[in-house]
Formats: structure tokens, sequence, C-alpha cells
């Protein structure tokens, strides 16, 4: 399958979806990522039979953390598919990324670019 | 264990949005276990604060930190070292732990980032129920192992009250009535005879009618 796919995100593979915490996402957001969303296998499918139901629940603490703060919570999200699923990974890739050109760079990217700019300033 | 529950991230900002340099000090034992107040959650309510302000453009120190303890000298002597580095403390111990850094570092103000809430036990996963109130003359020898004092609304000592109905408080349906649980555990000991007795004038001096109270043990002192 030679499927085209956005270069603008980056893959961290996780054993399980399970492994991912709510610091994991909040981390990536304070270095400055726009949005991040989380792939794990179908509901019910799990190996360890609940790690992407503890994703879910981590992306949904952290979404509701990123809305308190106004970062906003819609720029994470969790989706689940089949390692057979390659097409729809990309479209999942392109749907995720659409949806973050919308939303614009985080708050959190613009202040750190403006943090920067003050200290080359300096 | 102490259980206590995590501040609305709201309530915080308020509380610190005035200082520059923040610690958030966690705390290793009970508050770690009730997931409110472990290294897991300083570094969660960090990262958090540190987004919030950086999005509101202010720059702000905020370190982390987690001790073994908050209520032991030896652990809270390990800050003193850099408790200057920082405008004000949060930190996500029970209120002993609050209390105990303040009364260390009298120049610092110390902020707490949890709500204290009860002397509990881990009942399920994400459920942390009441047991003891700490009265100071425990009573679970006579009540087959569970408290009336801390799970009964009206801490009767001689049976339920005229509420208990089908085995639930009148205060809430989802409530055990303990005076039933009592009789339950009571049969299952074959000890209904206990139930029969009544039960002395409860010393309630030692509870916190008496005021705060305190353990001295002259053998273990130095
Ligand atoms: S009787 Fe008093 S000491 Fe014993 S469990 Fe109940 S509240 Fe705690
Ligand atoms: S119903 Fe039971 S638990 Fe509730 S107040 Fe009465 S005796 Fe106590």
């Amino acid at each position: 399958m030679r499927l085209k796919i956005p270069t603008n995100f980056r893959i961290i593979r996780l054993p399980c979806t399970g492994k991912i915490d709510i610091i994991h996402i909040l981390r990536a957001f304070e270095k400055g990522a726009d949005g991040l969303y989380v792939v794990g296998c179908m509901e019910g499918d799990c190996h360890f039979n609940e790690g992407n139901f503890r994703a879910r629940k981590r992306v949904e603490q952290a979404a509701r953390v990123l809305d308190l703060i106004g970062v906003g919570g819609e720029r994470v999200k969790m989706y689940n598919l089949s390692s057979g699923e390659g097409p729809l990974f990309a479209q999942y890739s392109i749907e995720m990324v659409n949806k973050i050109k919308e939303l614009g760079p985080s708050p959190i990217r613009l202040a750190r670019q403006r943090m920067s700019k003050k200290a080359d300033a300096a | 264990m102490i259980i206590a529950e995590k501040k609305p991230i709201e309530e915080i900002i308020q509380e610190v949005k005035d200082f520059d340099r923040i610690l958030i000090l966690g705390c290793n034992e009970c508050v770690t276990v009730c997931e409110a107040g472990g290294k897991k959650e300083v570094e969660v309510l960090a990262s958090v604060l540190r987004m919030y302000f950086m999005a509101q453009g202010q720059e702000k120190t905020i370190g982390e930190r987690t001790l073994e303890r908050q209520c032991d000298h030896e652990y809270l002597e390990e800050i003193r070292n850099i408790i200057d580095d920082y405008d004000a403390v949060v930190s996500l111990a029970c209120g002993v732990g609050v209390q105990f850094a303040a009364e260390k570092y009298l120049t610092t103000p110390l902020l707490p980032g949890v709500n204290t809430i009860c002397l509990g036990a881990n009942e399920d996963r994400g459920l942390w129920t009441e047991r003891c109130q700490a009265c100071g003359s425990c009573v679970l020898a006579r009540t087959g192992g569970i408290c009336p004092v801390s799970r009964c609304a009206k801490r009767v000592l001689n049976g339920p009250c005229g509420g208990s109905t089908n085995g639930k408080c009148e205060i809430s349906k989802d409530t055990d009535c303990a005076w039933q649980l009592i009789i339950d555990r009571l049969k299952a000991l074959d000890k209904m005879d206990d139930y029969e007795k009544v039960a002395p004038v409860k010393d309630w001096s030692t509870d916190r009618a008496g005021g705060p109270r305190t353990v001295t043990r002259e053998d273990v002192k130095i």
C-alpha cells in the first residue's frame, strides 16, 4: 500500500495505547505541538483488554484540562482502528491535520515564539 | 490512609496567580495512592500551570518536587536549600503536610493543592470511601469490625435509628446503613449476643470535642 499521508506530524510508537498518560499528552502541548491524536486498536480488541479504554479516558482528561487553560480540548482526539486498516489510518491523519489547520497554531506555540523573539531582542 | 482529592485547576490558578516562582510539592504517601498529590499529579499540575501562564503571556518559574512524606521533619528538610528560590509553594499533601511545611518555612506562603476528605480505603479503582474518623477510643471490637462513628450519619451506638430501610441509611439510598452492616456481620460471626449489650456512654473527649489531640510516648522519646 502506498498511501499518501500528511508529512507534518510525528508518529510516536507505544507498545499499547494503555501506556499513554495525561502527562505525555500535556508535555507534547507544552513543547509546542498544535495537536495530538492517539490511535488505538478497536475497542474490545485490546491485547491487554483495557489498554485502549484507559487511553480514551486519558485523552478525555487531557482535553478537559486543555479546554480549561485555553489551549483547546479539540486539539486532542482518540481514534480506534485495526492493524489492517492502513487507508483508514491515512484518512484519520488527514482529518486530524485538516482540523488542526482550521484551528490554527496552538496558543502555547505562539507564546513560545513570542518569548524566544523577546529573548533574541534582549 | 488519608484520602484527598485534587482542587479544581481554576482555584489553584487563583491562588498562585500573583506569584512568579512557584514550587509544586508532592508527597509519596497517601495522596500518591489516592492519585491526588503524588509525583504524577505534581508533573501534571506543573505542566498545566506553565501552559496556562505561558498562554497569558506571563513567564513564571514552576518547580516540581515530591517528598517521601510531608508530615516528617527529615523529609521536609530536603527542600530547605531550595525554598528561597520560590515565592510560594503549592503542596499536594494532605492538610497535615501543608501545615507542617508551613510551620517549618515561616516566610513562604504554603497553599493547599488538594482537599483532604477523610480516612478511608481504596474500595475500587477510582473509588475511595470513609472508614474511620479517628474518634480516639475505638469501638470496633463491639461492632463487628464496622465503625458506627464514621459510617453512621448520626453516630448512634446502640443499633439503627428509625430511618434504616432495606439496609440503606435515610440520608441516601446509595449509603449503606452502618447498623445494618454491623448486624449482618455480627450474625455472620455468631455474635448477636453482643448486639443485645447496651454500649457504655462513649468518651467523646478523645474525639474532636476535646480539642486538638496529641499522642505522647515517653518510651520512644530520646
Ligand atoms: S470507632 Fe473511632 S477509631 Fe474506631 S474506626 Fe470508628 S472512628 Fe475510627
Ligand atoms: S439509617 Fe443507619 S446509618 Fe443512617 S443514621 Fe440511621 S442508623 Fe445511622
